[in-house]
Formats: C-alpha cells, sequence, structure tokens
C-alpha cells in the first residue's frame, strides 16, 4: 500500500461497494416485462396459495407476454409489509390487501387511485358487487383498491355432534346458541373434565377479535364511531356485544380456556374437525375442510339476537374480502393495470375463487355453477343482505389493534381467573383512550 | 441504537492506533515533504471507508430516530415524511403523562424491564459462573459438557424461542405434560404459562436459557488466564473453596465481569425477539418490555412519533447508565489493555 494510486484506487472502490450497498436497498422492481405481486395467503399455507395462483398467472403471462414474480405473504406479516413498501416507496408493483385497511392505505396515498386506465382495466365499477366495491376506499372518494375475493361470516358446526347432543337444527337467535353450546359441552370420557365444547374460536387473533367487537356490538344497537367519527369503543351496547362473546368462556363455559392461546384460525377449525368444539364463525374454513377430507360440517347464518332481525341489528359479518391494489410507485404501471384487469376478469374470478373457495366479487361471475352450493348461497345472503363494511375510517386499522388486543387480553384474563362487566368496560375503556389520543 | 454506547469505544481505539501502526518511517526514505503529505493522508484515508459506513449505518439511522420523535409521523405523512408537522416535545408529553394511557403504561413498563433485566443477567450470570467453575477442574467429559452447554447460544435465536412457545402451550405443551400429567402438579389444572402473570416468568425462563452460555462462555474464558499456582498457595494456606472463589476467582475475572454485566444488561433491557416470538405483537400486560412497548406504539396504531419518543428516552437513559458505568465500574487505562 505505499504507492498512493493503489491506496486511492483501493479507497474508491471501498467507498463505491458502500454506496453500491445501499443503492439497492430494494430494487424489487423489475425490468420492463416482469412484474411483482405480493398475493395474501388464501390457500392452507403459502406454497398452496402459490401453487393455486400459478396457473392463473401463467395463463396471464401468456396472454400478455408479461411475467409476473409473484410472492405470497402470510398475514401476520402482510400488514407490516405493506407498511414498509409505503414507508420507502418501494414495494412490489400489483398487491393483496385485506379489504378493511382500504381507507388506512388509501389515506397513505400510495396506491393508484381507481380512475382512468385502471377503472377501465378492470371493466368499470357496474360489473362488481356493489357491497364488495363499497370496500374500495372512504365514502365519496376515490377508491384505491378493487375487491378481489369476497368473504362472509357464517357459523360453521360438526353435524355428528349437533346429532349426538339431539340438536336437529342450527340454532338462529343468540339465546337458542348458548343454549345449544351449553348441550355440546361436555366431558365425554367420564374423567371430570369438560373435554368436548360447544363453540371454539381464536381468542388471541387480534383482527377475529375485532370482527367480533364490531358484529357483537351493532347487534345490541351500538357503534364503534359516533356520527362525528369519534371512539364509542366503551359505550353501554358496545360493553354489552363484547360481554357476550367473552361470556362464551368467562360465564357460560361454552368455549375451551385453552383458545385463549389460539391465534390462527386454522387452530379453531382444527377443534371442529377433531370434534373438541362443535360451532365456529369463521369466513373460509372449506379449503381447511377439503384438505382434512372433513365431511361431518353444517353452515348456518351467525346467531342474531332476534330472529330475522334486519338493518344494523341484523348484521352477522362484516364485508369481508381481499382487494387488490396498484403502487403508486409502480415503474411498471401499464402491465400491473393489466394485471388488476386480469384477476377481476369473470374467467379468472370463477377459477381463483373456486381454488380458495370464497366469493367471485364480479356478478359475470356468480352464476358460474360451482357458486351454486348451499354454503356460498348462505355466504352470499350474509354478504348481501347482513353485512357492513367495517367503520370506513383512516384509523381502522389501529382500530382493529386496540379492540382485538383488548378481547384477546380479557380472554386471557377468563382463561386463567374471572372477568367482571367492570373489567371489560375497562378493557374498552382504555382502547378509546388510546384511539381518542391517536386521532 | 443502544449498541451505539459500545460501538463508539472500539471505534475510538481504532483511531487511535492507525496512526501508530503508520508510523514513522525509516530515515534514509528520501522525499520527506511528499512523506508527510502521504502520511497526513493514509490514516485519514484507512479510516474514511469505515467512518463511511458507520455514519450511513449507524449514525444516520439514530439522528433520524432522533428527528421522528419531534414530528407527527402518522400513516397520513408515512410517504412524504418529510413534510411531517414538527410538534416539538408533544410527543414526549404524550408519553410521559402519568395522567394519560400512555403514559402510564411507559412508566410500569419501564419498571418491569428493570426487574426482568436485573433478574435475567443475575440468573445467567450465576448459572454461567457457576458453569464456568465446575468445568475449569479436569476431568472425563468436559469437552462434552462444554458443547452441550453452548447448545442454547448456538441456536438461532427465533428457533429456540419457538420451540419454548410450543413447550408452554396449556393445552398440549411438554411442559404441561410434565407437570401435570406426569407429577400431578397443581391440582390437576393445566397452568396457562403464556398468559396472565405466569407469562413473565416464562419470559424470563427462556431468556435465561439463552442468555446464560454467554456468561459461561465469557467467563470460562477469564478463568482460563487465572494461574492455577495462585490457588495452590492458598490451599496451603488453608483457604477454603469459598474463600478461594471470594477472594482469588472474582478478583481475577472482574475485567472481564464489567464488560460482561454491561453487555448482558444492555442486550436483556432492549429485548424484543423473545415476548414478539412467544406473545405475538402484543404482550400480555404482566409482561410487556420497553421494546415491545415502543414496537406496539409505533406499528401497532401507526404513531411513530410516539415510539420515537420513548426510544430516544431510553437511548439518553441507557447512554447515561453506560457512561456511569464504564468509568465507574470498568477498569481503566493500562488495565484494560
Amino acid at each position: 500500500m505505499k504507492n498512493p494510486l493503489k491506496v486511492l484506487t483501493a479507497l474508491a472502490a471501498t467507498a463505491t461497494l458502500a454506496l453500491g450497498l445501499t443503492a439497492c436497498g430494494g430494487t424489487s422492481q423489475a425490468t420492463s416485462d416482469t412484474i411483482t405481486y405480493w398475493a395474501s395467503d388464501q390457500g392452507n399455507s403459502l406454497d398452496d396459495t402459490a401453487a393455486k395462483l400459478k396457473p392463473s398467472l401463467e395463463r396471464f403471462t401468456k396472454e400478455t407476454g408479461v411475467k409476473v414474480q409473484l410472492e405470497v405473504i402470510s398475514w401476520t406479516d402482510l400488514y407490516n409489509r405493506i407498511l414498509t413498501a409505503v414507508t420507502s416507496g418501494d414495494g412490489p408493483d400489483v398487491l393483496n390487501i385485506g379489504n378493511t385497511w382500504a381507507v388506512t392505505l388509501q389515506e397513505t396515498g400510495a396506491f393508484e387511485p381507481v380512475e382512468g386506465a385502471l377503472l377501465e382495466a378492470v371493466g368499470g365499477k357496474d360489473r362488481f358487487l356493489q357491497t364488495s366495491w363499497s370496500t374500495g376506499g372512504a365514502e365519496g372518494k376515490t377508491p384505491t383498491s378493487v375487491p378481489l375475493y369476497g368473504l362472509a361470516y357464517n357459523m360453521y358446526y360438526n353435524t355428528k355432534m349437533f346429532k349426538a347432543a339431539g340438536i336437529e337444527k342450527p340454532p338462529v337467535t343468540w339465546d337458542e346458541f348458548v343454549a345449544d353450546a351449553k348441550k355440546l359441552t361436555k366431558d365425554t370420557n367420564g374423567d371430570g373434565k369438560t373435554d368436548q365444547w360447544g363453540f371454539t374460536a381464536a381468542g388471541a387473533s387480534v383482527s377475529a377479535n375485532s370482527h367480533q367487537a364490531f358484529v357483537r356490538g351493532l347487534q345490541n344497537g351500538g357503534t364503534l364511531f359516533d356520527k362525528d367519527g369519534k371512539p364509542t369503543f366503551d359505550s353501554a351496547p358496545q360493553v354489552a356485544g363484547v360481554k357476550q362473546f367473552i361470556d362464551l368462556m368467562a360465564t357460560e363455559k361454552v368455549m375451551s380456556p385453552s383458545d385463549a392461546e389460539i391465534s390462527q384460525g386454522s387452530q379453531k377449525i382444527d377443534n371442529l374437525i377433531n370434534g373438541k368444539a362443535a360451532m365456529l364463525f369463521d369466513q373460509s374454513p372449506l379449503k381447511n375442510f377439503d384438505a382434512r377430507g372433513f365431511k361431518d360440517w353444517g353452515v348456518a347464518p351467525v346467531p342474531m339476537m332476534q330472529a330475522g332481525a334486519t338493518g344494523d341489528a341484523g348484521t352477522q359479518s362484516h364485508v369481508a374480502g381481499i382487494n387488490l391494489s396498484v403502487f403508486k410507485n409502480s415503474k411498471n404501471k401499464d402491465n400491473a393495470i393489466k394485471l388488476a384487469g386480469w384477476l377481476t376478469s369473470d374467467a379468472e374470478q370463477v377459477a381463483l375463487n373456486k381454488a380458495f373457495r370464497s366469493l367471485p366479487v364480479v356478478t359475470g361471475a356468480s352464476s358460474d355453477a360451482a357458486f351454486q352450493t348451499e354454503e356460498v348461497k348462505s355466504k352470499r345472503d350474509a354478504l348481501a343482505n347482513h353485512a357492513l363494511p367495517m367503520p370506513l375510517v383512516a384509523k381502522e386499522g389501529q382500530m382493529e389493534t386496540l379492540t382485538g388486543t383488548a378481547i384477546k387480553n380479557l380472554f386471557a384474563k377468563a382463561a386463567t381467573g374471572t372477568v367482571s362487566e367492570a373489567d371489560i368496560k375497562a378493557a374498552l375503556e382504555d382502547a378509546n383512550n388510546q384511539m381518542a389520543a391517536a386521532q | 441504537m443502544s449498541h451505539s454506547a459500545l460501538d463508539s469505544s472500539p471505534a475510538a481505539a481504532g483511531s487511535q492506533t492507525v496512526p501508530e501502526t503508520a508510523g514513522p518511517l525509516p530515515e534514509n526514505v528520501p522525499a520527506p515533504k511528499a512523506r508527510k503529505a502521504r502520511r497526513s493522508f493514509l490514516p485519514y484515508g484507512l479510516i474514511l471507508p469505515a467512518a463511511v459506513l458507520e455514519i450511513l449505518i449507524h449514525i444516520g439511522p439514530m439522528l433520524l430516530g432522533i428527528w421522528i420523535a419531534f414530528i407527527s409521523l402518522t400513516q397520513l405523512n408515512l410517504t412524504n415524511w418529510l413534510n411531517a408537522p414538527f410538534v416539538g416535545l408533544q410527543n414526549f408529553v404524550n408519553g410521559l403523562n402519568p395522567e394519560s394511557t400512555i403514559g402510564q403504561a411507559f412508566f410500569s413498563t419501564v419498571g418491569r424491564t428493570l426487574i426482568y433485566t436485573v433478574t435475567v443477567v443475575g440468573l445467567s450470570w450465576i448459572l454461567g459462573m457457576a458453569g464456568a467453575v465446575f468445568l475449569s477442574s479436569n476431568f472425563k467429559g468436559r469437552a462434552l459438557l462444554r458443547t452441550f452447554f453452548l447448545v442454547p447460544y448456538a441456536l438461532p435465536a427465533y428457533v429456540g424461542t419457538i420451540a419454548w412457545a410450543f413447550m408452554f402451550n396449556q393445552r398440549d405443551g411438554a411442559v404441561n405434560q410434565i407437570l401435570v400429567d406426569t407429577f400431578h402438579l397443581f391440582g390437576e389444572e393445566r397452568p396457562f404459562w403464556l398468559l396472565g402473570s405466569n407469562s413473565f416468568g416464562a419470559m424470563i425462563v427462556v431468556n435465561v436459557w439463552q442468555l446464560w452460555p454467554f456468561a459461561f462462555l465469557m467467563l470460562m474464558a477469564a478463568l482460563q488466564n487465572v494461574p492455577t499456582d495462585v490457588y495452590e498457595a492458598a490451599a496451603i494456606d488453608g483457604a477454603s473453596l469459598w474463600q478461594q472463589f471470594r477472594t482469588i476467582t472474582l478478583p481475577m475475572v472482574r475485567p472481564a465481569n464489567g464488560v460482561l454485566l454491561m453487555v448482558m444488561s444492555l442486550w436483556t433491557f432492549n429485548q424484543f425477539n423473545i415476548p414478539f416470538v412467544l406473545f405475538g405483537a402484543s404482550s400480555p400486560k404482566d409482561a410487556t418490555l420497553v421494546s415491545p412497548l415502543i414496537y406496539q406504539n409505533s406499528f401497532g396504531s401507526w404513531n411513530f412519533g410516539l415510539g420515537g419518543a420513548m426510544s430516544v428516552l431510553l437511548l439518553i437513559a441507557l447512554f447515561i447508565a453506560s457512561v456511569f458505568y464504564i468509568r465507574m465500574v470498568l477498569p481503566k487505562g493500562a488495565d484494560n489493555d
């Protein structure tokens, strides 16, 4: 290193390397004939989802010559991955989002508004089911996402267990539901411990809990936000609604305390398949039933406070589903828009929703024979007549986190001790204060 | 960010040693003027790449983090964060206000994290010391045990913690199978280890399991440097094993101990992986540590300004603690070299 020239060359090389390293921090946007697509995990596993998406993407490549680099992202990571992409401005060209995040993500301004070329590519809003389309963004604003898969909560039950307990038809009202759940909760092997439960839920799943806070609140005459957009998580009807849900474990004892540790929806579905629990609320357990060859299931609407309730009190589900967005920073926007159009086309909607056991979001695909089963009809009825979108507010993500976590902690408390109405009120008040402080 | 206090010392040492090694050239080299110019450039040139990388990787993000604490950064202005409104000390006021839900959570969490750190570091040190002393005497199978003890440290942190999460599962976990099914403890009630107040203890167990091999490794290395004749002399003078440990072993490993305790404390105070893998994004109230709380405030509620303010407060607290510790406890100057 005595030669100064050598020293300089070495330094220059090092500096170039250092700069090069920082420059290539995340060049996920690919060359002109390739686009990146982040898909949510709609199958039984990441691999399963990828395998089910592949034929559709291959047809797209054949048709347009555009290659798609697919990455399936698990639900636990998706929100943070999107957040990182939004922050850095460096993300995929096309991505799936949970439709309840649509407004929150719309506010970031990172997604392409659905107008002009994009609106044209997806064939205009009239092709879509209007309940699903309404989740694309805040009311009165140009949406930044289009529906891709439609989902709704239904009640699924184990028919063998119903028969054994002498229950002839699924419960319609909440009271009937609790009564049936009690009949189904028992000690089957005589060791003095309950080993079969009436109901099961993923008590540690923040998002699933927040959906119940929403639905149970509405059924009891409450809302999560008042007309001025102020959070009302701790209003009397909201507390009553959440209490009904927590009480399944805390006072009615029809839900196993172990459920407080379940964070994945598939674990509660296993409980139903294995005969450990008889009923559950879920959006799409059929892919799990299929994978396990489980046939002894039935489907019914989520129970309501009164039979035949309509309007807010008749809510059984939020308008669930997956939406598709085009990243505004995409360097390959024309092709990204083409993919959005492709995935929402009638033919691909049939193929994809058949594979993932979800509902087509375009009317043209709904008439396909695959979507005429009782289960699909039940889901469609829930979506069309008994579903409201989760609050379309900018801080929806925070609302889900705060209410869902409060319920998760209440289940934990119920599993390890007792939960009073005051505890529930206090937990929701806490969440409400944090929400108000963040607004 | 917590690494800054540690990182500064080797960097400073490096900058001192470079001129020395590049030091006076032999007298017979011609053209002293050119030599002088080259000499004054060379040391700086040599540390330049390191300095550039240090700024890019450590200092830059740290300053950015401090800046975030003074702005209102939410999802509304994330993509355009340079234009996020400056709010001065508002984030600190929100985070520190003992009347507010967020402030209360912050203070109780700091207290809990301190207890957690003292417990984990204390237990890890005791186990590590015991293991090191035990393995410093020569016996058959020593090498095997030594390797065995290091397994938790060699396993990737996530893998080990996921295994613990399975074992602590209330319904099917190995812990309850052994305690309840085999030994019939807890009156046949299966306790929850990852919910409620037990979660704090469970987290301590996992952390000690993961940390103690590090203490063991460092202390074993330090013990190798204690000459055996000192012990022999003490034994002849009639010193008991405990006296030997207290008056010979402990003072001899003091320099290693000083660094070890500081490093372990900083790691433990900032622990994030273990609670995140055991409990998910939101820890039970009884087991929330500071880093997961900052994460929850930043990513759970997308309030990055508040998360940034909490981080800055921690940075300052840890920095002061580290400086105080380094000046008071660690041996100074020549002893160190």
